[in-house]
């Protein structure tokens, strides 16, 4: 079984982990165009060559990054996410009515 | 024997000369009215009927390996059309019946064989699922029941009905389902396709595509430029690629799809037999092998690299279905690049670039919409107009939210 190294747990089986998609900046909710939105949610570049995504290993709930090439299969590096975000990401969405209140209303 | 065998055997003209091979054009022209990049089923399918239809027959399908060679000749060829929304089932029918009529149409036989589809429910919730189908099946003309336990038995007495600790409750019984020999298929087509004019020209690889205010205007291989009316793009799991060439980004991921095929053994399976639940699919070809095939790889990968994990559970589930395949030697294991999208719907009809035309996002279940893509796409490029049947799947879908849902239908029976 192809072995991937956890920055956190180590050399383990990939069948311990799940891929997670590529890591891109997400644009604002709030603000963005639908198309904008769109691209983020279901467009890719899916191109052969060296991609930073995110890998979760499940057993331990960790999740990190890794750059890897999409036609070797080769992982060129794990690391800790704390590597490229320095600060925590908000992700704040409009305020909309729960669903008891827009009853009461 | 039969004498008519005799009469072809002792005559020296048989194979008669144009029917032998599919004639090799040597040289590229410097200009096509269409370009179609690949010669997988798709392409060479929207050669036959340019070529049939609409007269249109100075066409070049562009190849880089050989004809049919990509997932055409890896697939798996369920052919079916018990798909969940209107949509995919009017358009999965259409194919269906395209296919029953094709051996006749090519006078070559692609093997068609209407052995009927049986999917297999475990939970209450699959078997909503398969109410909802049989009835939309029903309402578009196909034929597709729900059926109990006692007649899946009769259908398949060699099936476990209690596979991995999960009770089979109903079937979905799909009396159109079938299977065809695959390679049959792309060269009946490509066949016809040639002898109406289209030029077939393999190991000529598409390295750019040159675009001018917008429009396509022609191509660039590894054997020169050709200049063109219009493009279809018909390439599969390197859909992004090409499409990349045309400056075109989308809505794909590609995702490896591997299958096995065993030894053969004496006919004792009929219909084709698949568990979304255990992810696995099993059907006997005409030649005795269980060919067997499940979900894709876990994740996206160019590469047809086959995995030992893989090969693991996909047969730890065929065995819990057939527990004798256990005594059974595997031949072969192979892999194929599919271009998944999010709603395992594909992306058919215009591109941002005009006269651009994209047949992709098939992911692990095109082989089945082999005849309709090809008569739509011909359609698109004879009368410029997207035909009905293909408008809800054009890429422009994704950027207004309105998704061609088909992953339940589609997951593990492909
Ligand atoms: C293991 C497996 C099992 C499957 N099982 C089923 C099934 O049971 N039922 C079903 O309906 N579908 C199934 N599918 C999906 C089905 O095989 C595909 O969707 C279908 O064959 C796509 O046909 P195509 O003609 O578009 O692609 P292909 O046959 O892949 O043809 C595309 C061609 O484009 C060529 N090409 C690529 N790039 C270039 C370039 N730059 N220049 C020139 N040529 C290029 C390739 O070499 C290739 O020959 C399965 C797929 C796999 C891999």
């Amino acid at each position: 079984m192809k072995i991937i190294n956890c920055p956190l747990n180590g050399p383990r089986n990939s069948s311990e982990f799940v891929h997670g998609g590529e890591v891109r900046q997400m644009p604002d909710p709030n603000n963005c165009t639908d198309k904008e939105w769109a691209d983020y949610v279901f467009y890719s570049d899916n191109l052969i060559g060296v991609v930073t995504e995110w890998w979760l290993h499940a057993p331990s709930g960790y999740w990190f990054i890794a750059e890897r090439h999409t036609g070797s299969d080769e992982i060129l590096r794990t690391y800790d996410p704390a590597e490229i975000y320095t600060s925590r990401v908000e992700f704040k969405a409009k305020e909309e009515p729960s669903a008891s209140e827009e009853k009461t209303a | 024997m039969p004498f008519s065998l005799l009469k072809y055997g002792l005559n020296k003209d048989y194979p008669f000369e144009q029917n032998a091979d599919l004639p090799s054009p040597s040289a590229l022209k410097s200009h096509y009215d269409v370009v179609i990049i690949g010669a997988g089923g798709h392409g060479v399918a929207t050669a036959y009927y340019l070529a049939k239809y609409h007269g249109i027959t100075n066409v070049a399908v562009l190849e880089k390996g050989y004809l049919g060679g990509g997932n055409t000749a890896r697939n798996t060829a369920v052919i079916r059309s018990n798909y969940l929304t209107s949509e995919g089932v009017k358009f999965y029918s259409e194919s269906v019946k395209l296919f029953q009529g094709l051996s006749n149409e090519f006078d070559f036989n692609i093997m068609y064989s209407s052995r009927g589809q049986l999917t297999l429910a475990h939970t209450d919730a699959a078997i909503r699922g398969f109410r909802q189908r049989t009835e939309v099946n029903k309402h578009f003309g196909g034929k597709t029941e729900l059926i109990d336990p006692q007649q899946i038995r009769e259908l398949v007495p060699s099936l476990n009905m209690n596979p991995a600790d999960q009770p089979v409750l109903a079937g979905l019984w799909h009396i159109d389902g079938a299977t065809a020999r695959h390679d049959a298929v792309a060269w009946g087509y490509a066949k016809g396709a040639t002898q109406r004019g289209v030029e077939l020209h393999q190991l000529t690889e598409v390295t750019g595509v040159d675009v001018d205010k917008g429009k396509v205007t022609g191509v660039q291989t590894n054997r020169g430029k050709i200049s063109c009316g219009c493009v279809v793009q018909a390439v599969a799991g390197h859909s992004s690629i090409v499409g990349a060439m045309a400056g075109i980004r989308m809505p794909i991921t590609t995702y490896p799809l591997q299958a096995m095929v065993t030894q053969p053994v004496k006919p004792f399976l009929n219909p084709l037999v698949s568990s979304p639940a255990l992810h696995c699919y099993v059907q006997q070809t005409g030649r005795g092998e269980l060919v067997f095939g499940g979900g894709s790889d876990p994740y996206p990968l160019y590469n047809t690299r086959s995995t030992m994990d893989l090969k693991e559970s996909l047969l730890a589930h065929a065995v819990e279905l057939f527990p004798f395949m256990a005594n059974m030697r595997l031949m072969r294991q192979w892999a194929g690049l599919t271009d998944m999208t999010s709603d395992y719907s594909p992306v058919m009809g215009l591109s941002p670039v005009e006269n651009y035309y994209l047949d992709a996002g098939w992911g692990t279940w095109g082989f089945k919409a082999t005849p309709i893509c090809g008569k739509t796409m011909a359609e698109l490029v004879a009368t410029g107009k997207v035909p009905e049947l293909i408008k809800p799947f054009s890429m422009s879908r994704f950027d207004t939210f309105r998704q061609v849902n088909e992953m339940g239908a589609t997951a593990a029976s492909h």
